[in-house]
């Protein structure tokens, strides 16, 4: 697309100007894509852009909003150019101007055209591999499943575990630090740091808590860790992402974020409220066993050999409160 | 060969393809389960009263199709005029009403693979009774539970007690009779919302013999899960 590319070898209409002078068509489209590229980038970055899912409610959202919205602005020009071209060909070497087809040496292509090409796609495209490689990392796992020892963690100190437990076909959730009570509604304090310790009681399911821009695997017998920092109050959904069975498509459920002092009315009150029943609850552990059931008459669902909470801080866990105190490990027995 | 023979084979394959298709959907249609109606079942505004049992063997019936898997197990659904226990799991309920429900549970049970549903959420008082006395948890450790009746989207759960297999009279095929056969009687009420499709079932995996306990009956339309037909 240099400017000779247009003159060599083009005979009749588009080979040159009126004035006998040859067309510069590389001078003519650069403006045109510029323009468009411009107009397109920043239309999407402010208009579209801060609409783009899964939204900005926590750190690792925003952080999924940036790079689709940076993936875009660099494709837009990309396909921009390549319809430019496409539109100025059709309109200047059409038939009816008199173009003919070009032949010969003519048609073996163009040095410069070739290399600038070669160059650019591959800084585009080595730019967004190492661009999207950090992303998935950043911040503290990108709201990734890390399996139960991740490497990218949170810097901040306070963080508040929840346990997400899968099973056909709902999710429940369990909260170590406020007396190991389990809900089955997902509500999260803003401006806080999340672990959520993903498990499964049965099959394979994947938590999905879309607007937070969480999603990890819930297999049974693994604890897998995802970080989310929440960063607005509002109502989030859950879903599950993986086919688990004949309601799978049923097994959906609506979270809350709220503030912290909110949050922490509501936990008290869930976890008086549900005082009734965690009693019976099996010892907290970080995952389950999936033959603990009824079918088979088998209790014993704490199969976890990893102390019940990390070095770090929890949010919750303060002096005036105790931890939830679990053994490690816990014997199956035989039901009744 | 001649033309009109090749005409003639693929003609004939066509046609078989056709009636294999056509005898797979009315086969896939004819195996949906029958859908016990309480529509007018009251005058309106007046509570209906929804009556089910759990059957550890669901057993057979002269119903069409209720033979398929004569050993799992099933919910059974009373008509609301007849008073016959039909072996499905698809009721169609009357929307921002009253249901009173009483459901007969024959099976045997278990502890809970997760006590969460021990726990009756979303019912009329937060509550149920059981053979008339209410309560609020069941310890699935100590008492057993058969079956859960759970509505996810509602919010409704109430966990079914179990009955021992070793006392007289427990029901060894479904349907079974609550006059004659060792059960226990749940009751509780909730108010059904607007019109739509809320999707019930069990969270004990009681599918024995299934991975995890929930293949077979908790996977099957008709057995341990179905719907409530909320309907205007």
């Amino acid at each position: 697309m240099s400017d000779e590319s247009g003159t060599q070898g083009q005979s009749g209409a588009g080979a040159h100007g009126s004035q006998g002078q040859p067309i510069r068509h590389f001078r003519r489209l650069v403006p045109v894509w510029l323009l468009l590229a411009l107009a397109c980038d920043l239309i999407w970055w402010f208009v579209a852009g801060p609409h783009v899912p899964p939204g900005d409610m926590s750190d690792v959202a925003r952080g999924a909003q940036f790079d689709f919205n940076v993936l875009f602005l660099a494709a837009a020009p990309v396909v921009l150019g390549v319809w430019v071209y496409m539109a100025y060909a059709l309109w200047m070497w059409r038939e009816s101007r008199g173009a003919e087809p070009i032949s010969q040496e003519t048609a073996l292509g163009n040095f410069k055209v070739q290399f600038w090409w070669i160059a650019i796609t591959t800084v585009v495209v080595l730019g967004a591999f190492v661009f999207g490689t950090v992303e998935l990392i950043l911040p503290a796992g990108a709201g990734g499943g890390e399996g139960p020892n991740p490497i990218w963690t949170p810097t901040t100190k306070t963080i508040l575990p929840v346990q997400v437990i899968a099973q056909q076909w709902k999710f429940t959730y369990r909260y170590p630090t406020f007396g190991g009570m389990e809900t089955d509604t997902l509500v999260l304090p803003n401006n806080t740091e999340i672990a959520f310790h993903v498990t499964s009681l049965d099959v394979i399911h994947s938590f999905w808590a879309y607007q937070i821009g969480v999603k990890a695997d819930a297999n049974p017998q693994v604890d897998n860790v995802a970080y989310a920092k929440t960063a607005q109050t509002g109502t989030f959904t859950v879903r599950c992402s993986e086919l688990c069975g004949i309601w799978h498509g049923a097994m959906y459920d609506y979270g809350k974020v709220v503030s912290k002092a909110a949050f922490e009315k509501w936990a008290l009150t869930t976890e008086r409220k549900q005082a009734d029943n965690t009693k019976y609850l099996p010892p907290f552990a970080w995952t389950y066993a999936p033959t603990a059931n009824g079918a088979t008459g088998v209790t014993g669902t704490n199969t976890s050999t990893q102390a019940p909470f990390s070095k770090q801080e929890h949010y919750g866990a303060t002096p005036a409160r105790k931890l939830v105190k679990t053994p490690a490990t816990a014997t199956p027995t035989t039901g009744t | 060969m001649s033309r009109s023979g090749r005409i003639a084979i693929v003609l004939g394959l066509f046609a078989c393809a056709v009636v294999l298709v056509v005898f797979s959907a009315m086969a896939y249609v004819g195996t949906e389960p029958y859908t016990v109606s309480y529509l007018g079942a009251q005058p309106s505004g007046q509570p209906v009263h929804l009556v089910m049992q759990t059957d550890g063997v669901g057993g057979c019936t002269s119903q069409l199709n209720q033979c398929v898997h004569p050993t799992w197990v099933s919910y059974r659904i009373r008509t609301p005029r007849t008073h016959h226990f039909l072996h499905t799991s698809l009721v169609e309920l009357p929307a921002h009403t009253r249901i009173d429900v009483t459901v007969y549970q024959f099976d045997s049970g278990g502890p809970l693979r997760n006590q969460q549903w021990g726990r009756v959420t979303g019912t009329t008082g937060t509550s149920a009774t059981l053979d008339g006395r209410t309560f609020k948890v069941l310890n699935s450790y100590k008492t057993t539970i058969g079956h859960t009746f759970t509505v996810p989207a509602l919010g409704i759960n109430v966990p079914l007690r179990g009955n021992t297999t070793k006392k007289k009279g427990f029901c060894t095929e479904g349907p079974c009779n609550p006059s004659t056969q060792l059960h226990q009687t749940i009751t509780f009420s909730f108010t059904t919302p607007g019109v739509g499709n809320y999707h019930f079932q069990c969270f004990i995996p009681c599918g024995a013999g299934h991975y995890a306990g929930n293949g077979g009956p908790m996977q099957t339309l008709g057995y341990m899960g179905g719907f409530l037909e909320v309907r205007a």
